[in-house]
């Protein structure tokens, strides 16, 4: 190992300290006194190793023997998990003070998750794609349960774990299937084995890991424990779960099937069509059954992961490109989205059924406007930021020669307008006035206007992403 | 100068049609009004002193702007001006701005609508005034894009102003009916336009009328078979001037379109838009010339039009729908002129019809404005004394349209001198299709005169007829209606004499005066001499004629072997006697009929009854439209609404949204039970497929 090798790792190392000396400095320390203090720092430096990784780094660069890669695709992953996580940070302070929640191991798991996430995106090794999976993973079981004296937030931590688990163990038995037939558990070694004249072991063993993969991204039919973690997680929680695990986990299946089994393309590809497929229908038809905004919401990013799963099963650069910008415009709007869910109280307590929204436009016409603004973003029309997100997973599918997917995709988008808009009619046109409390936090207010904004001005050119990601996507599989 | 007369009207028109509330609706209509003479008055300095030889070509181009600028499709907003150009610049905008002024007293109180409550007059006053830009963007076009432009604007200004009356159905039946009919022409007008397109590659008329020569026998391939290609071109391009210009098959929508207010019918339906098909046969005279089956064509459409529309005209009692049928049976004089190759006469004939047509149609409108807008002249009768300057009015107009004049010399009202040169046009053209053209119009003409007198008598002489009360307050027309007759008169009596010779008389003058240079010098000086006395000799000496200028040098185009014009001139007296006997002839049969034996019309019409019902349900092409397309067509679409939109299109889509994907719905919240082992059971049934699947497909 060399000393050159621990400067490109830099970033998650001292992430990796940072939370550990906080630990020390909570324990010894103030205790849950710090926990505001601490939550704004972890922000802090969760912002300022985005900038640094944003502006910072160039080139491609693989260290530890091949285990870890720091590339666009990388980076790009990196400053959207990184963001994400620290605005669900600002946005939950409020929330879980009111509510007597905010301990201050909270912001520091958040920040080991962090570390696990921003590993996940740089394996390119199957240990090291396993290593930052659980340490994600394991933060994320005991954020889940964090209101540890409520039922339902100890039974989504608990359901999530165990089937978190099953997963970790068919991911596992993948990756030593593949071990098994490539003799090599780095991803440059696999792809030589695989390629051409693939044994059907190694491709039982892809299925398996790609199986374990679907479980993070939550694409059906390894899905079911969405919804409930989503309802049963305090909703703070619920909207980091709804962001940046959701690109991490994105990023690693990417650069799994592009970087291990980029030879083999025909053969994972029908299987991540497929579970588009399946995601996009389950999304759009569940979510119309709930009342309840959480698990709408959950259901909303199923179905939004069959779209950037489309992008990916399309098995190109330009589908990589467009599952990137895909998941940026899908954080955004998401971050919003979670911002106005936990600004929904009556008497400060949390309201979550839909139907509490009644004529919410006369109540609060500002937030009303800008949550109609989201939503159509999440269906996808047009005006809005959301439609280029899914203009592009569509282009990128014609252009892979899957139009039948992209049929499907446009189908399943047309029944999942339902439910967003329903949302929208009932603020506008609903039948009696809500009694939601006005005003709340200026920090959620802040973050719904500018996720609002962000779908109605990033028309232009969507905030210069589309270079980056484009760079990213040649990175990993021009 | 030119881009004033094209966007005067249109600044009237937006001026008018947005600005009346500020500036009030009287203003809005003077506003309208006044920029109209200003065109007027402009378009009069022009025609008067365009000089083709003046310019490289004969004509000349004002660029407005570039418009369409992709690949070899190159079009500007361009004003071509030219002797062509000239003429109808004079006619629309005289008739035009005549019109504007009538309408005031038209339009003052109109039963339609309420006085009170609504402004419909800046509206009327705004479609004219946009009807005029239009027509003016169409005629002053130098290439095909823009005169389909004004093409469409007219056709569009033409719908608005027959359905003016929205109230009534049957005006906005009339509108539909204008449009729909009108399309069917368009769409060969607009094939044409790709035709010459893919032919020429260009579509500015300079461009077009130079390469004419050399694509002479080009073909191109359409429907089934091999063509020429200018001829094709000249089939699909007079498809649309039948749709304009209301010719035989595509005529239905004329007199319908009398719904429209009558100073609407004077300018649109008899003096301007309706000639559209003339002028732009006429326009196209290049390539007319190389096509000689499509001539033809156009002859025969042309007499039978004119036939056709004479012998309805007979029988019809609605004051309007006589002119309409009228209008309709100049229009195919006109058509057989340039049929024959001798554009010059159709222009001839277009510009002096537009005086004496707007003439009677206003007259007409006077009469209907003094009789409480009553149109059926069985209701009428006696109102010489009561409404005696319109009826001298509409004297001076029938004079016109029958052709009175002194045989044999050149003195007479303008119809005598235009029709006679289209019916000697006629005769001389050579062609059987032109010696049944000829016999077409002199019995066109005959009925012509009929009806026209019939209308005359029915209207002003014998005893007043129908409803008592309305004849008691039966008035004269204001000034404002009356002045423009007057001004109308002066052209209808001295247009033809004036401009008799540069339009048909002289060659020479001809030639000059569209601007077909060279063809002007020494060698025509022999040509208007007595040496012509026979057919046989007049022939002889074309030797003597310089070269016919080429196409594209001035506004139209003859070519070498095309003498009708010159044989025109030397027609057998009998010929040149024929129109004036087929009037008078007409004349003292209508005298018998509606003067002197008021009882003989019904006898006829009894014995004749067959003859009659077919006259007067005018040739039953109605009916058999109705049943061959209308009928069906409205099946298709009633068909299409309930079945197709209505039960399957609507019906599948409530099924998938309230029946399939609640179905669905329900399912997945059912799978979704809460406990660890079901999710646990998805999962594994998910790998399992997986593993199944690429088992099967994978691999090697």
């Amino acid at each position: 190992m060399q000393s050159g090798d621990l400067s490109i790792a830099l970033p998650e190392i001292i992430l990796s300290l940072f939370a550990m000396g906080g630990l020390l400095v909570g324990a010894y320390g103030g205790k849950d006194k710090l926990a505001s203090l601490m939550l704004w720092v972890t922000a802090a430096v969760l912002v300022a190793l985005a900038a640094w990784i944003g502006f910072q780094g160039a080139g491609t660069a693989t260290v530890f023997n091949g285990m870890f890669t720091d590339d666009a695709f990388a980076r790009f992953a990196k400053v959207t998990v990184l963001l994400s996580a620290a605005a669900v940070l600002l946005m939950s302070e409020s929330y879980m003070i009111k509510r007597d929640l905010l301990r201050f191991e909270y912001p520091l798991l958040i920040a080991l998750a962090s570390v696990g996430m921003m590993v996940m995106v740089s394996a390119s090794d199957l240990i090291a794609l396993y290593m930052g999976l659980e340490l994600q993973s394991l933060a994320l079981y005991v954020v889940a349960s964090l209101r540890r004296d409520s039922v339902k937030s100890t039974e989504a931590g608990l359901k999530y774990f165990v089937l978190g688990a099953l997963s970790s163990g068919l991911l596992l038995y993948g990756a030593s299937l593949v071990y098994g037939f490539s003799g090599t558990t780095e991803f440059a070694g696999i792809i030589q084995a695989a390629q051409g004249e693939t044994p059907v072991g190694m491709l039982i063993g892809l299925s398996f890991v790609i199986a374990g993969l679907a479980f993070k991204v939550s694409a059906a039919p390894f899905h079911m424990w969405t919804p409930d973690v989503y309802e049963g997680a305090p909703t703070p929680i619920t909207a980091f779960f709804a962001t940046a695990p959701k690109m991490a986990a994105m990023g690693l299946f990417a650069r799994v099937v592009h970087d291990a089994f980029g030879g083999v393309i025909g053969d994972w590809q029908q299987i991540v069509a497929a579970l588009a497929v399946a995601s996009m229908f389950l999304g759009a038809v569940a979510a119309i059954g709930q009342r309840n905004i959480k698990r709408l919401m959950a259901y909303s990013s199923i179905a939004h992961m069959g779209f950037a799963l489309m992008g990916l099963a399309s098995g190109t650069a330009q589908g990589v490109e467009s599952m990137l910008i895909y998941m940026a415009i899908y954080v955004t709007m998401n971050i919003g989205t979670f911002a106005f869910i936990l600004s929904m109280e009556k008497d400060g307590s949390p309201v979550l059924t839909i139907d509490a929204l009644s004529l919410y436009s006369k109540r609060d016409p500002a937030k009303a406007l800008a949550v109609l603004v989201l939503m159509f973003s999440l269906a996808g029309v047009p005006p809005m930021v959301g439609f280029f997100g899914k203009y592009s997973v569509l282009l990128a599918a014609v252009d892979g020669g899957l139009a039948w997917l992209a049929i499907l995709g446009v189908t399943a988008s047309v029944i999942g307008a339902f439910y967003y808009l329903r949302i929208v009619f009932i603020m506008y046109f609903g039948a009696d006035e809500s009694e939601l409390d006005k005003g709340g936090s200026g920090i959620l207010w802040g973050f719904l206007m500018a996720s609002a904004a962000a779908m109605v001005f990033g028309v232009f050119n969507l905030f210069g992403i589309e270079g980056p990601a484009a760079a990213a996507a040649a990175a990993l599989a021009g | 100068m030119e881009t004033i007369i094209l966007f005067a009207p249109l600044l009237g028109a937006l001026l008018c049609g947005f600005g009346w509330k500020i500036m009030g609706e009287y203003a809005a209509q003077w506003v309208a009004t006044f920029f109209l003479f200003i065109a007027c008055i402009l378009s009069w300095i022009i025609f008067l002193t365009f000089d083709p030889f003046a310019h490289q070509g004969g004509s000349y181009s004002v660029q407005v702007l570039t418009w369409i600028e992709s690949g070899t499709l190159v079009t500007d907003w361009a004003v071509r001006m030219d002797r062509l150009t000239a003429i109808m610049l004079v006619v629309i905008t005289t008739v035009s701005a005549l019109v504007h002024l009538y309408s005031f007293g038209y339009m003052a109180h109109d039963e339609n609508f309420d006085d009170e409550k609504e402004s419909y007059r800046p509206r009327f006053f705004a479609y004219l005034s946009f009807f005029t830009f239009a027509m003016l963007m169409l005629v002053t076009a130098d290439n095909l894009i823009q005169m389909f432009f004004g093409w469409e604007g007219v056709g569009l200004a033409s719908y608005l102003l027959i359905g003016f009356y929205f109230r009534k159905p049957s005006a906005n039946a009339a509108a539909i009916k204008a449009f729909v009919v009108n399309r069917v022409g368009d769409f060969g007008f607009a094939l044409g336009i790709f035709a010459i397109y893919m032919v020429f590659d260009t579509v500015n008329f300079g461009e077009i009328f130079a390469a004419v020569p050399d694509k002479a026998d080009e073909t191109i391939s359409f429907l089934w078979a091999e063509w020429n290609a200018i001829e094709v071109i000249c089939f699909l391009l007079f498809i649309g001037a039948m749709g304009k210009s209301a010719q035989f098959i595509l005529h239905t929508w004329l007199p319908d379109a009398m719904e429209g207010p009558t100073p609407v019918s004077a300018l649109i339906h008899a003096a301007t838009m309706v000639t559209a098909g003339v002028f732009l046969v006429c326009r196209m005279s290049p390539l007319m010339e190389f096509a000689d089956s499509t001539q033809n064509f156009i002859v025969y459409v042309g007499a039978l039009t004119a036939f056709f529309a004479a012998t309805v005209g007979l029988v019809q009692n609605d004051i309007k729908r006589v002119i309409a049928y009228s209008t309709c049976s100049q229009l195919g004089y006109m058509f057989v002129a340039a049929g024959v190759g001798v554009y010059s006469v159709a222009m001839f004939h277009l510009f002096t019809h537009a005086f004496f047509k707007a003439m009677l149609f206003l007259g007409a409108g006077s009469v209907i404005h003094g009789m409480h807008h009553e149109q059926d002249m069985r209701n009428y009768g006696g109102l010489r004394h009561k409404m005696p300057k319109t009826f001298w009015a509409m004297m001076i107009g029938t004079l016109a349209i029958t052709g009175v004049g002194i045989p044999l010399t050149h003195f007479g009202f303008a119809g005598f001198l235009s029709k006679d040169a289209v019916i000697e046009s006629a005769y001389a053209g050579g062609t059987d299709a032109s010696a049944l053209a000829f016999w077409a119009l002199v019995i066109a003409a005959l009925f012509t005169s009929f009806y026209s007198w019939r209308l005359i008598f029915m209207t002003f002489f014998g005893e007043p007829r129908g409803d008592k009360h309305t004849h008691d307050h039966a008035h004269e027309s204001p000034m404002v209606m009356v002045a423009p007759l007057g001004v109308l008169a002066l052209g209808a009596i001295f247009a033809g004499m004036i401009w008799y010779k540069p339009f048909f008389g002289d060659e020479a003058k001809v030639d000059d005066w569209f601007g077909m240079a060279e063809y002007h010098g020494e060698e025509h000086a022999t040509l208007p001499g007595a040496a012509h006395a026979a057919e046989g000799d007049a022939k002889d000496d074309h030797g003597e004629k310089a070269e016919a200028a080429p196409p594209g040098q001035g506004a139209i185009y003859r070519e070498d072997k095309n003498h009708v014009l010159h044989d025109a001139h030397y027609v057998p007296t009998w010929v040149r006697l024929s129109p004036f006997i087929a009037m008078l002839l007409g004349f003292l049969t209508a005298f018998q009929f509606y003067i002197r034996r008021p009882d003989l019309p019904g006898k006829l019409a009894e014995n004749q009854a067959i003859l009659h019902q077919f006259l007067l349900n005018k040739w039953y092409v109605d009916e058999i439209y109705d049943f061959l397309f209308v009928n069906p067509a409205k099946w298709l679409g009633r068909f299409l609404w309930k079945k197709g939109d209505g039960a399957v299109i609507d019906g599948f889509l409530n099924g998938i949204a309230m029946g399939v994907v609640p179905f669905f719905t329900k399912l997945a919240g059912r799978a979704q039970s809460g406990y660890i082992f079901t999710y646990a059971f998805a999962m594994v049934l998910g790998i399992l497929v997986f593993v199944t699947w690429m088992t099967l497909s994978g691999g090697q």
